[in-house]
C-alpha cells in the first residue's frame, strides 16, 4: 500500500518535471525569441516556397511554407503570442470566475441565483462556436481572442469554486471565524480563499492550456490575428491545406502546440495530485 | 458420512499474518455443524475459502478442502466453480446488499438455475415459486416481479434462503443470517433455516458467535479463535463440558447455558420440535 | 406520479434556458459594430442601396422589436432568410444537421464501445499491468483536446498510412441515389453497402478525434463503478452459484454501474456535439458546423441565430433525454 502511494508520487514528480521544463523552455524561447530566430518570422521568398527540413536534401532548418516563410523562426515567434494569450486570459478569466464563485458560493441568496443562472445558460452554447460568434462580433485580434476567452471560460472557475466555497462555507473552522468577531467579508477572503486557493490554481493552469488550444484554434480559421503574423494555429491551418505537398508546415507546429497542451494539463493533474490531501 | 472435510487450512493476507492457522473441519451429510467465535476471528473466511470467494489481497498458503472427497484446491478454478456451483450454496449475512438492486427477484431466483445448470425457465419458474410458497412468502408470483427494494429485510431473507436451496444443494453455508436483521424477525429466521435443512437433508455449515443459537440448531460445533480451532465437539457433550478453557469463557459470557442442564435438548429432537412449534405457530 | 412531475420541471428549465440562449445571442449578435448589410454589397453601393437593404431585413428597428419579430417567426417555424445564400435559415439548418447528427452519433457509439470494452477489461484484469495501462493511456487521451487528436489522425491514417479519407463527406463523384440527407443510415436502408463503406471511410477519422476523449471519460467512470460494484455482496453471491468472472462482471455488475456513468456520459455528449463546430472544419466535413463558421466569417446573423440555437436545442435536448433515461431506468425512481 505504502509502495503504490510513493510509486504515484514518484511518477506524479517526474510528470510535473517534465511538463514544468517544457513550459519552462518556452517561456525562454518567448522572451529570447529575437535572438534565437534564425530568420525573420515575416519574410517571405517565393523562390525558396515549401523547403523541406534540413535533413531532406535541399532542405533547410525546418522547412519553408509556401510563402518561403521559415517554418522554424515561425514556430518561436508564435510562441510568444501562445503564451501571452494563455497568461493574460488565464489570470483574468481566472479573477473573474473565481470571484463571482467565491461570492456566489459563500454570499448565497441573489448572486448565488444569478450566477448559477448564468452557469446553466452558459452551458447550453457549445463554446467553439461560442468563441467564434464572439470574435466575429467584435473582431478579430488578440485583443479579442482574450475576451473571448474570458466570457467563454469564466464559468469553469465559478462552478467549481462556488461547490468549494459552500462546502468550505458549512465548516466548523467558518463558523467559529464568525463567532470571534470576523466580517463576512474578512471570513471570505481569510479564511475561505486560502482553503480555495489550490483548486483556483489547479484550474488556472488547465485554463491555460485551453487558452492556448483556443488561440489555436481561432487562428486556424483564420480568426484570430492577420493571417501574416505568427501562430501555431495559422501554420496549422496551412499546414492542413498543403498536406500533401509540405507534410513538415503542418507536423512541426502541431507537434510543438500538441506538447505545450499536454504540458499545461499535466502540470494540472499533477498538481492537483500534489494538493489531493489522501495522496499526501 | 463426512461430505465437507476442511484439512489443515492455513490462509493469509498477501504478504502479510496468517488470517486462518490449519484449520480443520468435518461436516457430515445432512448435518448442521456450528461454527462459533467472536467478530474478525476468521469464520465468514472459512466459508469463503470453501465457497472459492477469497478476497483478492487473501491467498490459501496450505491445506485442503475435500468436498464429497474432492480436493477443491486442487481443481482447476473454472471446474472448481462448477463444481461448486452446482453443489453449495451461501445464504448471506446482510440480505439488504446481497440482492441485485437493478433486477426482479425472479431473474434473481431463476437465472442460475438456466444458466448454470440448464434448466428449462418454465422448471425454474416453477421451482422459484414452490420455494417462495415454502419460505412462507405469501402471493409468490407477485415477489417474483418485484425488485428487492421493494421488500423489507425480513422477506428480502426469506427469498435469500429460498434460493439456496433452490439447486437442492448438498451443502449450505450461512454466515451469520440473522445478524443483520431486527430481533423479532431472527427467531423465525432461524426457524426457517432449521425446518427447510431438516426437510431438504442439507449438509449446513452455520456461522455465528451466538452459542444459544448453536445449540438449537446444530448436532456438533467447532470454536474458532483468532484464526485457530480451539475445540470441536457435539453439541450436547460441548454444553456439559466444554474442554478448552476459551470455549468455556465463551459459554460463561452466555447467560442462559451457565447451567449445563437448563434448556437444553438433545439434537436433532430440537430441530424437529422448532420445525413443529413452527408449523403450529404460523 | 413523481416521474411526470420531474418530467414537467425539466421541460420548464429547459425553456428558460433556451429563451436566455436566444436573448444572449441576439443581443451579441446586434452589439456588433460593423454593418453586415455593407460588407455583403459590392464596393460601389450608395448608401441608399445600404439604408434600403437594411430597412428590408429588419435591422434599422430596435434591437426589443427585431426580437419580437424574430421570435414571433420561430414560433412558426420561420428563423428568417440567410443573407449570403438568400434562402430560409431553416430549410439551410436542417439539411445540414443530418449530417452532424449521423457524425455524433458515430462518434458517440465508437466511444461507448471503446470505452466500455476498456472499462470491462480493466475491472476484469484489476490490479494488473493491463488496467494500469487502460489508466495511462486514458490520461493521456483526456490531456488533449479532440481539435488536437483530429490533426494527429490525419497525420497517421490520412498522410502516413492512407487508409481513410481526410476531407468531406462522400467521394463526390459518387452518384446518390438518396432522398433524405440521412446519408449513412439510407446507405444501411437501401442496402447499398458500397456507399456505406465510402462515407463510413470519410466519417471514420472525424468521429475518432471526437469520440477519443469521451471514450476515455467513460473508461475512467464505468471502471470506476465497476470496482466499486464488484465488492458487493450479491456480486459474490453470483460467484458462488458457478457464473464466471466475466459474466459476474457482466450480469450483475454492469447493469448497476451504467446508471451513475450515464449521467455524465450525457453531459460530456453536448462537449461531443460542441466538437463537431471545430472538427467538421479540420475534416472539411459538410455539416451544420462548418455552415457556422462560414456563416461567422461572413457575418450572417439570421443564420449564425438559427445555428446556435439549433445547438443549443441539442445540447438541452440531449441533456433531457438523458435525465429521462435515468429517471426510467432506475427502478427506484420508478417504483418510488
Ligand atoms: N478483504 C480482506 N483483506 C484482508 N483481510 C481481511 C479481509 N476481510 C477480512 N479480513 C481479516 O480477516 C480476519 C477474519 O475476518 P472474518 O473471517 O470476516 O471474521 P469473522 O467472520 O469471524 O467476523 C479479520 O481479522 C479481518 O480483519
Ligand atoms: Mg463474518
Amino acid at each position: 500500500m505504502a509502495d503504490g502511494r510513493a510509486q504515484v508520487r514518484r511518477r506524479a514528480g517526474l510528470r510535473l518535471w517534465l511538463a514544468g521544463g517544457w513550459l519552462a523552455l518556452l517561456v525562454l524561447v518567448a522572451i529570447f525569441a529575437p535572438l534565437l530566430a534564425p530568420k525573420d518570422p515575416l519574410e517571405q521568398d517565393l523562390f525558396a516556397g515549401r523547403l523541406p527540413p534540413f535533413w531532406l536534401t535541399g532542405g533547410a532548418l525546418l522547412g519553408t511554407d509556401s510563402l518561403g516563410r521559415d517554418v522554424l523562426s515561425r514556430i518561436i515567434y508564435g510562441s510568444r503570442i501562445a503564451l501571452t494569450v494563455a497568461i493574460v486570459s488565464g489570470v483574468i478569466t481566472c479573477l473573474i470566475g473565481a470571484g463571482l464563485g467565491l461570492l456566489a458560493g459563500f454570499w448565497r441568496g441573489w448572486v448565488d441565483v444569478l450566477v448559477s443562472r448564468f452557469i446553466d445558460i452558459w452551458m447550453a452554447f457549445p463554446p467553439v462556436l461560442f468563441s467564434i460568434l464572439l470574435i466575429a462580433v467584435i473582431g478579430p485580434g488578440l485583443f479579442s481572442i482574450i475576451i473571448a476567452i474570458v466570457v467563454i471560460d469564466w464559468t469553469r472557475f465559478a462552478r467549481v469554486v462556488r461547490a468549494e466555497a459552500m462546502a468550505q462555507g458549512a465548516m466548523d473552522y467558518v463558523a467559529s471565524a464568525r463567532v470571534a468577531g470576523r466580517g463576512r467579508m474578512g471570513t471570505m477572503l481569510r479564511e475561505i480563499l486560502p482553503n480555495v486557493l489550490p483548486i483556483i490554481v489547479v484550474l488556472l493552469t488547465l485554463e491555460m492550456g485551453i487558452a492556448v488550444i483556443v488561440e489555436a484554434i481561432l487562428s486556424f480559421v483564420n480568426l484570430s490575428i492577420s493571417t501574416d503574423d505568427p501562430t501555431w494555429g495559422g501554420m496549422i491551418s496551412e499546414g492542413r491545406a498543403s498536406i500533401h505537398q509540405a507534410w513538415w508546415v503542418l507536423v512541426f507546429p502541431l507537434v510543438t502546440l500538441f506538447l505545450t497542451v499536454l504540458s499545461f494539463s499535466q502540470l494540472g493533474e499533477g498538481l492537483k495530485d500534489r494538493f489531493d490531501p489522501v495522496l499526501r | 458420512m463426512t461430505y465437507l472435510s476442511v484439512q489443515n487450512l492455513s490462509v493469509r493476507i498477501k504478504g502479510g499474518g496468517p488470517l486462518l492457522r490449519s484449520v480443520s473441519l468435518d461436516v457430515a451429510a445432512g448435518h448442521v455443524h456450528g461454527l462459533v467465535g467472536e467478530s474478525g476471528a476468521g469464520k465468514s473466511m472459512i466459508g469463503r475459502a470453501i465457497l472459492g470467494i477469497l478476497p483478492k489481497a487473501v491467498e490459501v498458503v496450505s491445506g485442503a478442502i475435500l468436498l464429497d472427497g474432492v480436493d477443491l484446491l486442487a481443481l482447476p478454478p473454472a471446474q472448481r466453480r462448477v463444481r461448486v456451483g452446482a453443489s453449495c450454496a451461501l445464504i448471506p449475512q446482510d440480505p439488504l446488499t446481497a440482492l441485485n438492486p437493478s433486477r426482479r427477484i425472479g431473474r434473481q431466483m431463476t437465472d442460475r438455475l438456466v444458466d448454470i445448470l440448464g434448466w428449462t425457465r418454465g422448471d425454474a419458474e416453477a421451482r422459484a415459486l414452490a420455494l417462495l410458497a415454502e419460505v412462507q412468502i405469501t402471493d409468490p408470483a407477485r415477489v417474483l416481479r418485484q425488485y428487492p427494494h421493494e421488500l423489507s429485510g425480513g422477506m428480502r431473507q426469506r427469498i435469500l434462503i429460498a434460493s439456496a436451496f433452490a439447486a437442492e444443494p448438498k451443502l449450505i453455508v450461512a454466515d451469520e443470517p440473522t445478524t443483520a436483521l431486527d430481533v423479532t424477525v431472527q427467531k423465525q429466521i432461524l426457524k426457517l433455516i432449521a425446518g427447510m435443512q431438516v426437510r431438504h437433508g442439507t449438509a449446513l455449515l452455520f456461522v455465528t458467535h451466538d452459542l444459544g443459537v448453536v445449540s438449537k440448531v446444530c448436532q456438533s460445533l467447532s470454536v474458532l479463535y483468532a484464526g485457530k480451532v480451539v475445540e470441536t465437539a457435539e453439541v450436547r457433550a460441548f454444553f456439559a463440558a466444554p474442554q478448552h478453557p476459551y470455549s468455556a469463557a465463551l459459554l460463561a459470557a452466555t447467560p442462559k447455558y451457565t447451567d449445563p442442564d437448563a434448556g437444553l435438548h438433545p439434537v436433532p429432537d430440537a430441530v424437529i420440535a422448532a420445525v413443529r412449534a413452527e408449523v403450529g405457530h404460523d | 406520479m413523481a416521474l411526470l412531475r420531474t418530467i414537467l420541471l425539466r421541460l420548464v428549465t429547459t425553456a428558460v434556458t433556451l429563451l436566455g440562449v436566444a436573448v444572449i445571442v441576439f443581443v451579441v449578435i446586434r452589439v456588433v459594430p460593423g454593418n453586415p448589410i455593407a460588407m455583403m454589397l459590392p464596393p460601389g453601393a450608395t448608401g441608399e442601396d445600404i439604408a434600403r437593404l437594411t430597412a428590408l431585413y429588419g435591422l434599422d428597428k430596435s434591437i426589443l422589436q427585431q426580437f419580437l419579430i424574430w421570435g414571433a417567426g420561430v414560433l412558426q417555424g420561420d428563423f428568417g432568410t440567410s443573407i449570403t445564400a438568400r434562402q430560409p435559415v431553416l430549410a439551410m439548418v436542417l439539411a445540414r444537421l443530418p449530417a452532424t447528427l449521423e457524425l455524433s452519433t458515430f462518434a458517440l457509439l465508437m466511444a461507448v464501445l471503446a470505452g466500455g470494452a476498456a472499462a470491462l477489461t480493466g475491472t476484469r484484469l484489476r490490479e494488473t499491468k493491463v488496467e494500469g495501462g487502460i489508466d495511462i493511456a486514458g490520461g493521456m487521451a483526456l490531456s488533449v483536446p479532440d481539435f488536437l487528436w483530429g490533426l494527429v489522425l490525419i497525420l497517421l491514417f490520412g498522410v502516413l498510412v492512407p487508409v481513410f479519407h481526410i476531407s468531406g463527406r462522400v467521394t463526390p463523384s459518387l452518384d446518390l441515389p438518396f432522398i433524405t440527407n440521412f446519408y449513412l443510415f439510407e446507405s444501411l436502408v437501401r442496402l447499398r453497402l458500397d456507399l456505406t463503406l465510402d462515407l463510413v471511410s470519410h466519417m471514420f477519422l472525424p468521429a475518432l478525434s471526437l469520440a477519443i476523449p469521451l471514450a476515455a471519460i467513460i473508461a475512467q467512470l464505468l471502471k470506476q463503478s465497476l470496482k466499486e460494484t464488484m465488492h458487493l455482496d450479491y456480486v459474490t453471491l453470483a460467484r458462488t452459484q458457478g457464473y464466471s468472472e466475466a459474466s459476474v462482471i457482466w450480469r450483475e455488475a454492469l447493469p448497476n454501474a451504467v446508471l451513475p456513468t450515464l449521467t455524465l456520459v450525457g453531459v460530456q455528449f453536448t462537449f461531443l456535439i460542441g466538437g463537431t463546430v471545430i472538427i467538421e472544419r479540420v475534416f472539411s466535413y459538410e455539416g451544420l458546423g462548418n455552415m457556422a463558421i462560414d456563416a461567422v466569417i461572413n457575418r450572417d446573423l439570421p443564420l449564425i441565430q438559427g445555428i446556435v440555437i439549433l445547438f443549443a436545442v441539442l445540447f438541452t435536448g440531449v441533456n433531457l433525454v438523458v435525465d429521462l433515461m435515468y429517471a426510467t431506468l432506475n427502478p427506484r425512481l420508478r417504483h418510488g
